[in-house]
């Protein structure tokens, strides 16, 4: 069977630093892959790669099978490829429901309407509703984005993705910074992702990694290190003195 | 969301024949952000009484109107998409000449359909110029659109033969509007076809800002790059509102010529790029009264400080201008912000932006 995301030999220089050199991989149909590494491992750089954000340097990028280095951001997700933001990139000024309306009105090719008014299509308001519900913004739906509590901007973050129905859902840190409190919601809107979408993880809590993924590739100085199941990755010693003996600025041993 | 294979205990009971309470809420919250405001109403039934109750200044209230007009369409490229330009005047001298030329040549005499071509030439020139915007910082913007109307201004003072260079073009006759209405010394008419066109145009602008087309803009203005990732292609969507603008400045310039019976090189000037902007600043970006508000208080500030100070009115203009950039958020139209909640409470249940809070 075709992977769902591939890539082949990716590169990426920035001038003469190597963000990414050689990475070649493979995100299977449904599956739960967390991509970790050390800070600077490139993992940002990678997920810039896969959703058009930077261009690679060379290699190749593969979606369902179809090349897709060169598409423009916005044409990967009509494919099926959305992402989260490490760093919360959202509408300040709109509120959720303005939002979810917003990539679910893109999804449907009906953005483009001038003369139509939002929320004049049942079908786009009832999958707002069910947004809402799922990722728990149902109360806060007509509140400015900007002033949304920190937990709930990271929730619509991920709910935004996923209001783009992709095949391929990239999640750069989605609990980043969010205060133990809030942590929980986020995981559980994680772990209850419908199983037809394949998930990318970034993370660094290892306990959110080992209970999540079914496939762990960890990245160092841009390239792929290890990459298998969880318990290979977690016996792998080479892994272990990356993560325990780990120097300050990520270097292999 | 049929297409998800396991959806969550929560959602299985959302989907019944009947639309669940959330369903109707959010799309009375939806419908709130388009519904007219006790304010709006009576910003307009105000302008429409002007007719009667000062018609003795309709001469002036035209000015205003046009210059409303002018940093409207303004307002929909900088307030909605985010597009700085110091060059906006070249799209009005294009609508302004354009009106000048049919008229004086009487290639159409009637002028509703004379500003209707007026319109279309002046989204042409902004179509064709749109892609010089596309890309770019705010910085290359502005030099871009500056360089464009500077451009266009000097070829118009060297086709003399065209346009009447620095004298302007002369001989302009109107034609009554519709073939009814003969515009008049005082210029009743003129107004009066001023703010019916204005308004017919408001109206249009608040559809198109108010639809799913309009809030993409809103996404690409705040937020290019998560715009990209919910599959918004910024691209064509920045040419359309920007050839749209182009169009209600090039009408905002042929009222202008029609009203005036003549156009000169002033109507394509750097100056004028600078007062729509000043003007638009004044009563606030991204709320479409802001243009409006601020051509009402930028003429009469003009008009009463140029009498209280005639050597000195440019600078208590600067003065209010820096006022204002500096007080930032707190503009014109911010300021009117308690009439509007006190009007807003008249209605029974408003969602907007404030929907969610309790």
């Amino acid at each position: 069977m075709i992977p769902v995301l591939e890539t082949r030999n990716l590169e990426k220089h920035f001038g003469g630093i190597v963000a990414s050199s050689q990475v070649s991989l493979s995100v299977a149909r449904g599956a739960r892959h967390a991509l970790i590494g050390p800070n600077g491992a490139g993992k940002t750089t990678l997920v810039n790669m896969l959703t058009g954000v930077l261009a690679p340097s060379s290699g190749e990028i593969r979606l369902d099978g179809e090349d897709i280095t060169r598409l423009p951001p916005h044409r990967r997700v009509r494919r099926g490829i959305a992402r989260t933001f490490q760093i919360n990139q959202l509408f300040a000024d709109l509120n959720p429901v303005e939002a979810l309306g917003l990539a679910i009105s893109e999804r449907l090719g009906t953005g483009t309407h001038w003369w139509r008014r939002p929320g004049s299509r049942p079908e786009v308001v009832a999958e707002i509703a069910a947004l809402l519900d799922r990722f728990g913004l149902a109360d806060v739906r007509g509140v400015r984005t900007a002033a949304l509590p920190y937990g709930k901007q990271r929730l619509l973050e991920i709910a935004l993705a996923f209001a783009c129905r992709p095949r391929v859902l990239l999640l750069d840190e989605p609990a980043a910074g969010v205060p133990e409190a809030e942590r929980h919601e986020i995981l559980a809107a994680v772990a209850g992702l419908p199983a037809d979408v394949a998930v990318l993880l970034i993370e660094h809590d290892m306990d959110i990694v080992f209970t999540f993924a079914d496939r762990i590739t960890v990245l160092v100085n841009g390239q792929i290190f290890v990459d298998g199941p969880p318990d290979a990755v977690a016996r792998d010693p080479r892994v272990k003195a990356v993560y325990l003996g780990e120097s300050r600025d990520g270097r292999a041993p | 969301m049929k297409t998800d294979a396991t959806p969550p205990a929560a959602m299985s009971e959302s989907a019944p024949i009947l639309p669940a309470p959330l369903d109707t809420a959010i799309a009375a919250q939806l419908a709130a952000r388009g519904r007219w405001s006790p304010f709006e109403i009576l910003f307009w039934l105000g302008a429409v009484s002007t007719i009667w109750l000062l018609p003795d200044h309709h001469l002036i209230l035209t000015e205003i109107v046009i210059w409303g007009l002018f940093a409207l369409s303004l307002d929909l490229i900088l307030g909605y998409a985010g597009i700085v330009s110091l060059g906006h005047a070249a799209f009005f001298g294009v609508g302004a000449y354009t009106a000048g030329l049919l008229a004086r040549h009487a290639l159409i005499g009637e002028p509703v359909v004379a500003l209707l071509v007026a319109g279309l030439a002046g989204g042409a020139f902004g179509f064709l110029t749109s892609f010089l915007v596309l890309r770019g910082t705010d910085l290359t913007r502005l030099m871009v659109t500056l360089g464009v109307a500077l451009l266009l201004r000097e070829v118009a003072n060297r086709m003399a033969w065209l346009t009447g260079g620095a004298d302007g073009l002369q001989g302009i006759t109107m034609q009554p509007v519709l073939g009814l209405f003969r515009f008049d010394l005082y210029g009743h008419t003129a107004y009066v076809y001023s703010l019916v066109v204005l308004f017919v145009l408001f109206l249009l602008a608040r559809r198109i800002v108010g639809s799913p087309f309009g809030l993409s803009l809103l996404a690409i203005k705040g937020n290019p790059l998560r715009a990209g990732a919910i599959g918004i292609g910024a691209g064509p969507r920045i040419v359309a509102v920007y050839t749209l603008a182009a169009v209600y400045a090039a009408i905002a310039g042929a009222l202008l010529t029609q009203t005036t019976a003549f156009t000169s090189l002033e109507s394509l000037s750097f100056d004028r790029s600078a007062d729509v902007l000043l003007v638009l600043i004044i009563g606030g970006t991204g709320h479409l009264y802001g243009g409006l508000i601020g051509a009402v208080v930028f003429r009469f500030a003009q008009d009463w400080l140029s009498a209280a100070t005639p050597q000195y009115w440019q600078f208590w203009i600067g003065l209010i201008l820096v006022v204002i950039v500096l007080v930032g958020r707190d503009r014109i139209g911010g300021w009117l912000a308690p009439l509007r909640r006190a009007g807003d409470r008249l209605v029974p249940w408003r969602g907007g932006r404030d929907g969610g809070r309790p």
